[in-house]
């Protein structure tokens, strides 16, 4: 019963150790090495990443962005609530705010044009979450998250809340439409 | 001042009577809290079991953040304590120092439990065990968790200070145990998770009865994962250990190097407290090269030393099983283990489940890009019930099989079905987590009360497949906790019905003989190839983790390009 015991020798950095140990030591630090650098190796190599880019804003600074963006680019309004749905030219910044409990405008965007996503939050934390392709990102009040996407196929997309938000969380749905130019 | 000790004949084992209560005492809190837990884990699983949908939103919420509070922190730390009092006192036959400051540190955590525990109840409080702020929870939720924190601390302590006495009273020859060494890791990490604590709970208390105006979301969440995260790291050290010490009991399997199990620990100490970074992968402003190295625990040191513990516990079961003879092929040692008792089959199932459920899952998901496609899914938490669950539960449950019997001097009630016991929970929670990890590959979001968003401005409806994923969730969710009621039932049972063993171990005050070092190694081992049954199930881990890990990697290359 030695794991229960002190070691027989004194300093037990002196115990030997087998050549399974010495080979599957050897041979898991190269697996290690080898994820550690698929991260940067993806970060150039490459098509999905967040880079990382952010800024600290307000909810009040942030809702103002927003709304210059609705009243420009508002196409139609959707659903009894009358959301807008924003078309912002190609290329453009384009934002989205997570508030209690909805993703505020819903957004038209062209397939494989590139778009600067802003997204932040006006109140709690929320989840991103894009569905049906299932991207994820934390919402945090306070920080504009950007994420520079390039929407590769058309259809409807369906943005969801994972992050718990309270009450109506599990109500809290936006939606982005990727159409074909 | 005398000191009573006694010996169990039956284990061997020498109990100071202080520490034999404080262990009884935090251990048999903690499986009540886990009894608790379970009752609202039924609840919470049978509601996300579409067909079923059991609670309402604001009860699912409600019970949801009772579930994490209580399993995470509650059953685990209760139990953490009593395996800290039993690695240091019992095992080096010392007297536990201070008694009396171990005493204060259980009843400030059965306080803050119960403090925060009416919080829950009171329901202003259904903000998750993550407390995110700015959501707001009553500020006695916040001072239960400071109070059992510090409680937690002071258990901390106490195993340090009979470190300290075990030394100068020389009740050991030579170094601690393996399985003391690991626990001092957990302590040490314990000790750096409860100062990240009280560095974000005291200010979020003081925020939440008005006196700070303004905790940044972001700065909270960088420290809330300093301690959520190590806090899984003092769980991990604690259950390793009892893999080490179960391998010890049941088959006197020593390590087969004192040097390479103890250096894994040390990596433990050195990066587990990193990692924290991997609940914050797609958060925003926080910097990427930083998010690299800390969710790789700095290149995946301590993965390495999990993989080295993998291979080692198993790899010295293996070593004794063929020094009594079963040698043939590469797998007898293994077939010829006793499977029918709970002890083993209950650590054995721990070990596979971490490592091939939890383990391979973690550091995928921790990857920087393949989290885009995984965070707050519910695969999130189908990969850490394997973890906490399968690993670090159910090694306390294999324990307890041993332990409760010793502690109480009674016969096991019901061996029968603790025989069964560790499969049903084992097989149980690991399927269900499976099907939780492919749901939430679908899309399906954790902490949410429907998935067919029934009241939102639009609609969206997942496929049937993430449907019969949450079923079957749900059936195994049933089954696992029918598989943790039989465990209460048997433990409950040993200590209240179970057969009297007359023992005649009196206590005494005469000290007890002093800890001897263990017997060298017989000369033939540490040369050869001396567990090879062990290094081929270790080439199959290795190449489901790849596979499984290129597999994330095709799958991330298929959504939007994104930068
Ligand atoms: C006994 C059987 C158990 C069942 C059926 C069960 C079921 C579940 C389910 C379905 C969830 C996810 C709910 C959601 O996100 O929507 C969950 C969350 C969780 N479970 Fe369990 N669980 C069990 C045991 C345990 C144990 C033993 C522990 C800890 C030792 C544990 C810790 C947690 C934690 C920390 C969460 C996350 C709570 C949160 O998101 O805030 N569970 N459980
Ligand atoms: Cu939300």
């Amino acid at each position: 019963m030695s794991a229960l015991l002190p070691p027989s020798e004194r300093i037990w950095g002196n115990h030997p150790l087998d050549k399974v140990e010495g080979t599957w030591i050897a041979i898991a630090l190269v697996w290690c090495l080898f994820m550690f650098f698929m991260m940067p190796y993806w970060h150039v190599f490459g098509k999905q990443n967040y880079a990382g880019e952010a800024y600290r804003t307000t909810p009040a600074v942030y809702s103002a962005k927003v709304e210059k963006m609705v009243e420009a680019h508002t196409v139609r309004k959707e659903t009894a609530l009358d959301i807008p749905v924003v078309r912002p030219p190609a290329g453009s910044d384009v934002y989205l705010a997570g508030r209690l409990w909805s993703w505020y405008p819903a957004l038209e965007l062209e397939k494989d044009q590139t778009y600067r996503l802003h997204i932040s939050s006006l109140d709690w934390q929320h989840g991103f979450s894009l569905q049906p392709i299932n991207v994820n990102a934390q919402v945090v009040p306070g920080y504009e998250m950007v994420l520079t996407i390039t929407p590769d196929k058309s259809g409807e997309y369906t943005i969801i809340c994972n992050e718990f938000c309270g009450a109506l969380h599990h109500t809290m749905m936006g939606k982005i439409y990727v159409v074909d130019r | 001042m005398s000191e009573l000790f006694r010996t169990c004949p039956r284990s061997g084992l020498v109990f100071h009577k202080a520490a034999e209560s404080l262990i009884k005492f935090n251990a048999v809190t903690a499986v009540v809290f886990l009894a608790v837990g379970g009752v609202l884990g039924l609840l919470v699983v049978m509601t996300r079991w579409p067909a079923v949908h059991l609670l309402s939103a604001d009860l699912f919420y409600q019970v949801l953040t009772g579930h994490g509070i209580i399993m995470l922190l509650v059953w685990i730390i209760f139990f953490e304590m009593a395996v800290l009092y039993f690695c240091s006192s019992t095992l080096l036959r010392c007297r536990l120092a201070t008694p009396r400051f171990a005493w204060l540190g259980y009843v400030l955590m059965l306080g803050g439990a119960a403090i925060t525990g009416v919080a829950i109840l009171q329901g202003g409080s259904s903000v998750m065990m993550t407390s995110y702020v700015p959501m707001p929870a009553a500020p006695h939720f916040y001072l239960g968790l400071i109070l059992f924190a510090v409680g937690a601390l002071i258990g901390c302590f106490v195993f340090l200070g009979t470190l300290v006495v075990a030394k100068n009273e020389r009740t050991y020859e030579g170094s601690i145990p393996l399985v003391t060494f690991g626990a001092l890791t957990a302590c040490i990490i314990a000790i750096f998770t409860i100062a990240s604590g009280a560095i974000i709970l005291i200010p979020t208390f003081l925020w939440s009865v008005g006196y700070i105006s303004n905790i940044d979301p972001l700065m909270y969440r960088v420290i809330w994962w300093a301690m959520g995260h190590s806090s899984q790291q003092i769980n991990v050290a604690a259950h390793v250990s009892v893999w080490y010490a179960i391998a010890a009991i049941v088959f006197g399997a020593r390590p087969m190097s004192e040097r390479v199990s103890r250096g894994a620990f040390l990596l433990y100490i050195l990066f587990l407290q990193l990692a924290s970074a991997h609940h914050i992968l797609v958060d925003p402003g926080v910097g990427t090269e930083w998010k690299i190295f800390n969710t790789s625990y700095a290149m995946y040191l301590a993965v390495l030393a999990s993989m080295v513990h993998g291979l080692t516990v198993p790899g010295s079961i293996e070593v004794a099983q063929r020094e009594k003879g079963y040698t043939n092929g590469m797998f007898e040692w293994l077939r010829k283990a006793p499977w029918g008792n709970p002890v083993f089959s209950g650590m054995f199932i721990s070990l596979v489940g971490f490592g091939f459920l939890g383990g391979i899952t973690g550091v995928v998901m921790g990857t920087e890009q393949i989290n885009l496609i995984i965070h707050n899914t519910i695969y999130v938490p189908g990969h850490f019930h394997p973890t906490v669950v399968l690993g670090t539960t159910l090694a306390f449950m294999a324990l307890c099989y041993f332990l409760v019997p010793v502690l109480f001097r009674r016969e096991l009630f019901l061996p029968g079905l603790a025989k069964w016991q560790t499969y049903l929970f084992g097989g149980g929670t690991a399927l269900m987590s499976l099907f939780m990890m492919g749901a939430g590959t679908l899309g399906v979001a954790r902490r949410h009360w429907d998935m067919a968003f029934s009241g939102a401005p639009f609609s969206f409806e997942f496929g049937g497949a993430a449907y019969m994923m949450m079923g079957l969730t749900g059936i195994f969710g049933v089954i696992s906790v029918i598989g943790g009621a039989a465990f209460v039932i048997v433990i409950v049972g040993t200590i209240l019905l179970g057969k009297k063993i007359e023992d005649k171990s009196e206590y005494s005050t005469a000290r007890p003989a002093v800890l001897p070092m263990a017997p060298p190694a017989p000369a033939n081992t540490g040369t050869g190839f001396i567990a090879p049954g062990t290094f081929a199930l270790a080439v199959v881990f290795l190449a489901t983790f790849v596979v499984y890990y290129f597999l994330n990697w095709m799958y991330l290359s298929s959504v939007w390009p994104m930068k």
